[in-house]
């Protein structure tokens, strides 16, 4: 039994996510749940070098095992002309290596037997000779005259991917030359990986029979994989059905389309069978898609009394081998030009060059709507830094700089109109929360005990809700998304939406917005995503979209709905359409709410007794192109302890304000920051994806890339400022992202603040202990 | 990840399993809890061929005391030493150690004979063991044998049991005074293997003074180390703040780490001298919490 739904106007209840009754159940159904019968599975060859041309290959071991069915390489399907798939980011990526490898764990073969173990025994008999090449790890070193060309197949021959600048350069230096005070800090933030629970993985099944490939995939995107493959493969669109069933969490990861996918589809192509290929925790960690690895460097302008004049921003952007990031086309650095931030700068001017190293490719959105969580870190530690050499209070500087709500709507010096806000309402929230002046005095009392304590603010400014289709293309398809509602004769609703949720709540949240226009409860409505022959075209869930985009087609085809509906009405009430009111939940007369009818009667009335002349049935499909993005905002206060002994920090307190707009379910919205705020601190504290000089890669499973459990996952105070966004249906604006965004700079901020005493201004995350006890071992701190 | 095939051979007495291991060598290894070996096994870094599994064998689990000691079966898991209250007065270190490795779930099946075969210089047994200046019992085809701790780890990975011998029980000798002990581990994150363990075991006399000392140190060498020096600097002493800096300066030395991933080789070196202090210090106030102020 789901649990009943049944409150009345459910938009803004902290209603319980209906989808938790079957997954907390353990009866969701992920990919690796599916078995198909005659399925094959395929496991990969991969390389141990980073970089090394490829003398040979022989598969006659790994053919001769009994149950191997197929074994390919990349000259395979470079007679298919499959060796090379395009990305998302409009480079190319080698499907199995052609000639070279370019990464450690690189695909260099795929072998497909009848269990996976015995995929795994074969792919062990392939051997491949490699002859080693000269590698490039540093991204910086990439762009130097004598570093080697990587990527043979590129002309002109360059490690450089893309040169993308935006903003006004002369005006930008002339006003910083014109600064009384200029601060300048290069700011890291490394490779990390969404590591979502559940890894890649598909099913590919192709009947020849029918001709028709049914492909089970864990899916951020199902209907632009099923436009990518088709494109690919040439295999016609409505021949190709995409099902994305439940996934165990995406965070970007599950934007992009790998080479186990091509592969997979490739055998089951060839054999006649369902191929069924799930990657190894290793094997998602080293090869598909890592998210970050900017190298920045700022300069930021202000006036002696704190006011903010210019910003200049220099990016080195490592890809990896290939540019396999899932940015709109027309952004191959993201929305990273938010990096304004919160603040009202007169001009600014950022650049980013895109580069090729011998690591992984990427790099995806990791929670975060395309480079912004990258921009938010940088503007954020840039304001710290602004703080300290103005001996000014971080907060009391942002407050100083901070649009003013009058400004709204905003037009940035970069380009972007933000929608709506009130910056300083939401950090004087947070102030408040935390005490901060009491805090500020605590620090004070125990710096002259020597001990060290820190707070750390972090105002951002998130971009979400990609996008208006003058602007947002991925690979020429606008960033729209949809909506089809159809109520059945008793009432009942099926949604269904071009997005695919992968632990937002949609089947909730969705339901709320639905239910709400209807006049129904969310048990009324079901919704559904992730099925491309039945859900109709949208481009996904990633970058805070979905509620910006598919959740406010919702709310207009539920509208639509209701403007049938009430044509309805009118007949069933017997009086005219303009003399039909409707309360929320019932129409009735105008002045007359004794006599009312609801949704249910609408409906059965809708095929059974209708209007003369009017249509049957009861539905509504919405296209929604937004006209904007929307902008959601957030102040957060981290409080740190440091062990003077060990250079280990505890995060006392961590206070997050969010403002999303209008909430659709407060309950979803805090799992969301909950979430969010634990990668963040993660990302802060814990993790690298490092690599040794060879282009090892140090971080190839859970023993060395930390993912924090409930033990040091310190304990999140959330609350929240309402403002609506002017331009969505509803006033909603995107949230998933926002703590990911938003808490990094936080935690930096706040460990920086804590050794600002010693002259420190800046260090580089992850912040270990071996590194902050670096910082106090040089200034002569210890136990 | 899926192990390379292998024979499986779940044999019910001791001589089986040495027979067994007599017989194929080195392409057999003997399973415990598995903890160590599957993980190994699943990236195909081990690949035996056959797996002789002790689970069975009776008599090999569980834990006793006479007088001499305490005797742990190889098949003991941690989670039984963990909750194993009764050591709680003669074996401190042991109820201080067992919570510090792994999770639950990684405690429930993995065992101290098989953390200790295994000889990962990060294990935190080892560090204890060596505190507790245990022994080893082992039988091998030539009959049965004991190994002291300062004899039992040779390197990396490496002991000095022979490839068909095994490990039936580790034995803890009693203590010539009152115990206190702990256990401080430096970890990233829950769960994970120490960035350095500081294994602390002091056996104090009526008077307060510490008659037997025992330092172990994982993660900060080739394999688990003692640090005699800063051991033999605390018998016969009273412990205070200033002979505390002293031991921890000592143990330090003892230390001799490398820079990875978890931290430089100076740093690790400083987190034994930062751990063995707090430890004396936390020791120092236990003890003197139980003595009249006088003595
Ligand atoms: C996720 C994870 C985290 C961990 N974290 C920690 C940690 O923080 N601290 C820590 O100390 N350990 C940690 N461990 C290791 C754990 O403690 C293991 O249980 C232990 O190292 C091995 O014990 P076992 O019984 O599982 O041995 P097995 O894995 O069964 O065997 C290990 C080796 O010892 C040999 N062996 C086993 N028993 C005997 C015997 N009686 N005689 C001779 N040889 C034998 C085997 O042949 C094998 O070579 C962790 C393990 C995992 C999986």
């Amino acid at each position: 039994m789901a649990l009943e739904v049944t409150e009345a106007r459910p938009l803004g209840k902290p209603i319980k996510r209906k989808e938790d009754a079957r997954l907390v159940r353990g009866q969701g159904r992920y990919l690796d749940d599916i078995a198909l019968p005659g399925m094959l599975y395929l496991a990969l060859v991969r390389s141990p070098y980073a970089h090394a041309r490829i003398k040979r290959i022989d598969t006659s071991r790994a053919k001769a095992l009994p149950g191997v069915h197929l074994v390919l390489t990349g000259e395979d399907l470079a007679a298919k002309n499959l060796a090379w798939m395009p990305t998302l980011a409009g480079d190319k990526q080698m499907v199995l290596a052609v000639g070279k490898v370019l990464f450690q764990y690189q695909e260099v073969a795929a072998v497909v037997a009848e269990s996976r173990a015995l995929a795994e025994d074969a792919a062990n008999l392939v051997e491949v000779e490699y002859e080693p090449l000269p590698v490039v790890v540093d991204p910086f070193y990439a762009l130097e005259p004598e570093a080697p060309i990587l990527r043979e197949d590129r002309d002109p021959p360059s490690n450089r991917i893309f040169h993308w600048e935006v903003g006004d350069r002369e005006a930008t230096e002339e006003a910083l030359r014109r600064s009384a005070v200029v601060v300048k800090e290069r700011i890291r933030m490394p490779r990390v990986h969404p590591a979502p629970l559940e890894p890649c993985g598909c099913i590919a099944d192709y009947q020849r029979a029918t001709g028709k490939l049914t492909w089970y995939v864990t899916s951020q995107a199902p209907h632009a994989h099923r436009t990518v493959l088709s494109l690919v493969s040439g295999l016609p669109e409505h021949k190709i059905h995409v099902i994305s069933p439940d996934v165990g969490g995406g965070f970007g990861n599950k934007v992009p389309v790998f080479p186990g996918y091509v592969c997979a589809i490739v055998a089951s192509i060839g054999l006649g069978r369902p191929v069924k290929w799930v990657e190894t925790r290793t094997e998602n960690l080293t090869s598909t898609n890592f998210a970050r690895d900017y190298h920045m460097e700022v300069e930021i302008g202000a006036t002696e009394d704190g006011r903010v004049t210019a910003l200049k921003v220099f990016t080195i952007a490592d890809h990896g081998a290939f540019d396999a990031a899932a940015d709109p086309t027309r952004f191959p650095a993201g929305l990273f030009s938010i990096v304004t931030g919160s603040y009202d700068f007169p001009t600014a001017f950022a650049e980013v060059d895109g580069v090729y190293t011998n690591k992984a490719p990427g790099g995806v959105a990791y929670r975060c709507s395309f480079r912004v969580t990258e921009a938010s870190f940088l503007i954020e530690r840039a304001m710290n830094s602004l703080a300290l050499r103005l001996n000014l209070d971080p907060a009391e500087l942002r407050l100083r700089n901070f649009i003013p709500p009058e400004k709204f709507p905003y037009r940035s010096p970069l380009g972007w109109t933000y929608d709506s806000g009130d910056y300083a309402a939401t950090l004087k929230r947070a102030m408040e929360i935390i005490d901060y002046p009491a805090l500020r005095r605590e620090q004070a009392e125990r710096r002259a005990r020597g001990e060290l304590m820190g707070i750390g603010v972090s105002t951002f400014t998130e971009i979400v809700g990609a996008g208006p289709s003058h602007t947002f293309d991925i690979l020429g398809i606008k960033m729209f998304d949809s909506c089809e509602i159809r109520v059945h004769p008793t009432g009942k609703v099926i949604a269904r939406l071009g997005t695919r949720h992968q632990g937002q709540g949609h089947e909730t949240t969705f339901a709320q917005v639905i239910a709400e226009e209807l006049g129904l409860t969310t048990d009324d409505v079901i919704v559904e995503e992730g099925d491309t022959d039945t859900a109709p075209y949208g481009l996904g869930t990633y970058a805070s979209r979905s509620t910006p985009t598919a959740g406010a087609a919702a709310a207009v085809a539920a509208r639509r709905v209701r403007d049938k509906a009430r044509k309805i009405a009118a007949h069933l009430l017997e009086v005219a359409e303009e003399d039909v009111d409707w309360d929320g939940q019932r129409f009735h007369p105008v002045g007359a709410p004794a006599r009312s009818v609801g949704m249910a009667e609408v409906a059965l009335a809708a095929y059974t007794n209708l209007p003369p002349g009017m249509e049957p049935g009861l539905e509504a499909s919405v296209y929604y192109d937004p006209p904007n993005l929307t902008f959601p905002n957030g102040a957060y206060i981290c409080v740190v302890d440091i062990d003077r002994g060990t250079g280990q920090v505890h995060v006392r307190r961590f206070v997050a304000v969010d403002d999303c707009g209008t909430v659709i379910n407060p309950m979803v919205v805090e799992g969301q920051i909950h979430g969010g705020l634990t990668e963040g601190f993660a990302i802060a504290f814990l993790q690298e994806i490092a690599f040794d000089d060879t282009g090892n890669c140090l971080a190839p499973n859970f023993m060395e890339y930390l993912v924090p459990t409930a033990v040091e996952t310190p304990r999140w105070e959330t609350d929240r400022t309402v403002t609506p966004s002017p331009h969505h249906p509803i006033g909603a604006k995107g949230v998933g992202e926002s703590p990911n965004v938003g808490s990094p700079a936080a935690f930096a901020n706040a460990v920086i603040d804590a050794l600002a005493p010693l002259g420190v201004t800046h260090l580089d995350i992850p912040l270990y202990p071996w590194k902050v006890w670096e910082v106090l071992r040089q200034h002569g701190i210890t136990e | 990840m899926f192990p390379a095939p292998f024979e499986y051979l779940a044999v019910r007495s001791v001589e089986e399993a040495i027979d067994a291991l007599a017989r194929h060598g080195y392409d057999a290894k003997v399973i415990a809890g598995g903890q160590s070996l599957l993980p190994m096994m699943k990236l195909r870094v081990a690949a035996p061929s056959v797996l002789v599994d002790l689970n069975r064998v009776e008599g090999l689990s569980g834990w006793q005391e006479d007088a001499q000691g305490l005797r742990i079966g190889a098949t003991t898991r941690h989670a039984a030493l963990e909750r194993a209250r009764p050591l709680a007065e003669r074996y401190p270190l042991i109820l201080a150690t067992a919570p510090w490795i792994a999770d639950p779930l990684v405690r429930n099946r993995g065992t101290m004979a098989g953390s200790l075969a295994h000889a990962d210089p990060a294990a935190d047994w080892g560090a204890a063991f060596l505190a507790l200046r245990g022994q080893v019992e082992v039988q091998g085809p030539q009959g049965t044998r004991s190994i002291g701790a300062d004899d039992f780890f040779v390197d990396i990975f490496t002991t000095s049991l022979a490839a068909d011998e095994i490990i039936t029980a580790v034995r803890l000798p009693r203590p010539v005074g009152h115990p206190e002990a702990t256990y401080l581990k430096l970890e990233r994150k829950v769960g994970d293997f120490a960035v350095v363990g500081v294994a602390l075991n002091l056996e104090v006399d009526p008077e307060g003074r510490v008659a037997q000392a025992g330092i172990g140190l994982a993660a900060v060498g080739p394999k688990p180390l003692r640090a005699p020096q800063a051991e033999a600097a605390l018998i016969g002493q009273r412990l205070s703040f200033n002979l505390a800096r002293e031991v921890a300066a000592l143990a330090a030395e003892a230390a001799d780490p490398t820079s990875d991933q978890r931290g430089s080789a100076a740093f690790k070196r400083d987190m034994v001298r930062v751990f063995v202090q707090r430890g004396l210090e936390s020791l120092r106030q236990r003890i003197e919490g139980r003595q009249p102020a006088s003595a």
